[in-house]
């Protein structure tokens, strides 16, 4: 791998430990993946937040780090939301090592807002061809699918290495050459709302981590693809997907179509609805956001629970800047009775382990709630949430369409 | 049988062999080898304060991997295991040196936060060259290992 005088001069420690490190990270990992040089970012998001996935072990590497970070980076989901973590019955002890998590962050200048979808914030936006250095593994989706960036999904050491250095090592999605469509999936029937979700459920189960491009019978707006690249990135490894006539990637370029092709029945979606009926408990807990609601989704929410009262747990997650900007969607929703909860989500929070069945409306939430939260998952539309929220569909289960 | 007597006897011939293979983290350290046919995932599978491996039927189950030359094919499992890698270290319970058949990020990435040296890719396959208990050098710094003083060589040595 080429390096300039100055990259070589930081390899050498002539820069400081922290920068030598992390130019050592970069470097050793741009040799395992084949990478010529090391390219700059635009900016960085750092997974690794959470102290119930990164625990003691994480807290310790954060805690010691020096330095600041040279572009703009923020952070993914932490386990609790920073300021209101009480209501959602957290303990002081996890609350307690969180903080210091968040704060270690924030010593380097990272920007302490805990979201997976950095993308909406002021601030923080990505043109088509940018180079990110990017953890999450939605936003990565979201960022290299729906804006055409350019990142490969990044551990949290390398992506604060990136952050630190102002540059990453290019390799894997940075490449033209490996942007290109390797499956293609037909998609025979129109899709709606949740169907996305579903469709990337089943989607990322076949397609492991290739590169899909899908044919669709109609054009999905923003949050519908993001809630199809996050589930695929969950249920499978999907870091990048086309959609004929949509992305901007394939607009702008066209991509020859793939040897390899498949088509999804409706019946393989409707299976990922029917885990409802299936299911023989009522949902303890009913959840939203994952990815964090884009503007759009809170205002949906606020208008579905609008005069309503909920009769069981209902916790909407979104970023708090988004939160902030739209004060009246939050106040309709909590008037509910309906929490609006920032800084983290159902699956990173320790809170959602203490429920044993919960309904959500994200096919990554589907995907990650019972390996990570010890709780069975089912999967609704936005509205059949609200509806078992609030009480009346509780003999219409699995009535999604 | 024969692969291994075979093998043995090659060992004996060429005291010290230096073996060469590619840098994933600089230092240079010295230790008894620890051989593991396994794949290490070390959250979960190692216990951070005593490094001893708890992995339920894992080839180094109730093994220490403290203060080893550990050997293992490559990582697997979550990326917290690059943390864990450097709690290990923080409590001096981390092997010295790791040789690697071929490094994947968790483990490349835990090993240079933790300043842990590692080589993989050896010209050699490690396995057919080293013995439990032999004393090995692990030069991160120039890319290699050698094969200092070999443990007598016994069947019971060798990673099953």
């Amino acid at each position: 791998m080429y390096l300039t005088k100055e990259e070589e001069q930081i390899l050498n420690g002539e820069a400081g430990e922290t920068l030598r490190q992390a130019i050592g990270i970069l470097v050793t990992l741009g040799d395992i993946y084949g990478a010529d040089r090391l390219i700059p970012i635009k900016s960085a998001q750092i997974a690794g937040v959470s102290y119930k996935t990164i625990g003691d072990a994480g807290l310790e590497w954060i805690s010691d780090l020096q330095g600041k970070v040279k572009v703009p980076a923020i952070l993914n989901p932490a386990g609790m939301d920073l300021e209101d973590w009480k209501r959602l019955r957290i303990s002081p002890e996890f609350a307690e090592k969180q903080k210091l998590i968040v704060q270690a962050y924030e010593k380097i200048g990272i920007r302490c807002e805990c979201t997976c979808t950095p993308y909406t914030l002021e601030g923080f936006n990505v043109g088509y061809g940018d180079h990110l250095a990017w953890s999450e593994s939605s936003a990565v989706s979201y960022a290299n699918s729906v804006l055409g960036a350019r990142t490969n999904r990044e551990g949290g050491p390398s992506a604060l290495s990136a952050a630190l250095l102002g540059k990453t090592a290019n390799y894997g999605f940075h490449l033209d050459e490996n942007r290109v469509p390797e499956i293609s999936i037909e998609v025979e029937y129109p899709l709606q709302g949740s169907d996305y979700g579903a469709l990337g459920y089943v989607a990322g189960k076949l397609v492991g981590s290739k590169v899909p491009v899908f044919h669709l019978r109609n054009s999905p707006g923003a949050d519908e693809l993001k809630a199809l690249g996050a589930a695929m990135a969950a249920s499978g490894a999907v870091a990048l997907y086309h959609v004929e006539g949509v992305t901007p990637e394939i607009r702008m370029h066209g991509f020859e179509e793939p040897a390899e092709k498949i088509s999804i029945e409706r019946k393989q979606l409707e299976e990922v609805y029917e885990s409802r009926k299936k299911a023989c408990k009522e949902p303890e807990l009913i959840t939203i956001g994952c990815p964090h609601c884009s503007a759009a989704e809170l205002e949906k929410v606020a208008k579905l629970l609008e005069g309503k009262m909920v009769s069981k747990e209902f916790w909407i997650f979104t970023s708090r800047e988004l939160a902030s900007r739209y004060p009246e969607y939050v106040r309709t929703i909590e008037k509910s009775g309906a929490k609006v909860v920032c800084d983290t989500c159902m699956v990173v929070s320790p809170a959602t382990n203490s429920y044993s069945y919960v309904m959500v409306n994200s096919g990554k939430a589907l995907a990650y709630v019972p390996g990570m939260c010890g709780a069975e998952a089912v999967y609704g539309s936005m509205e059949t949430c609200v509806e078992e929220a609030v009480g009346r569909t509780a003999k219409k289960a699995g009535d999604s369409y | 049988m024969s692969r291994k007597q075979s093998a043995g006897q090659q060992r004996r011939q060429v005291i010290p062999i230096k073996l060469k293979g590619r840098t994933i983290s600089r230092g240079c350290a010295k230790g008894e080898v620890l051989l593991s046919r396994d794949p290490i995932s070390f959250l979960g599978s190692v216990d951070p304060k005593t490094g001893v491996v708890i992995e339920e039927n894992h080839a180094l189950e109730g093994k220490s991997i403290k203060g080893k030359v550990l050997v293992f094919p490559h990582g697997k499992g979550s990326t917290v295991g690059s943390y864990v890698m450097y709690q290990l270290k923080k409590n001096g319970a981390a092997p010295v040196a790791i040789i690697n058949l071929e490094t994947e990020p968790i483990v490349a990435v835990g090993a240079i936060i933790s300043e842990i040296p590692l080589v993989d890719m050896l010209e050699r396959n490690p396995y057919e060259v080293l013995s439990n208990g032999d004393l090995v050098l692990v030069d991160g710094n120039k890319g290699y290992i050698e094969l200092i003083k070999q443990e007598t060589d016994t069947a019971e040595n060798r990673a099953s």
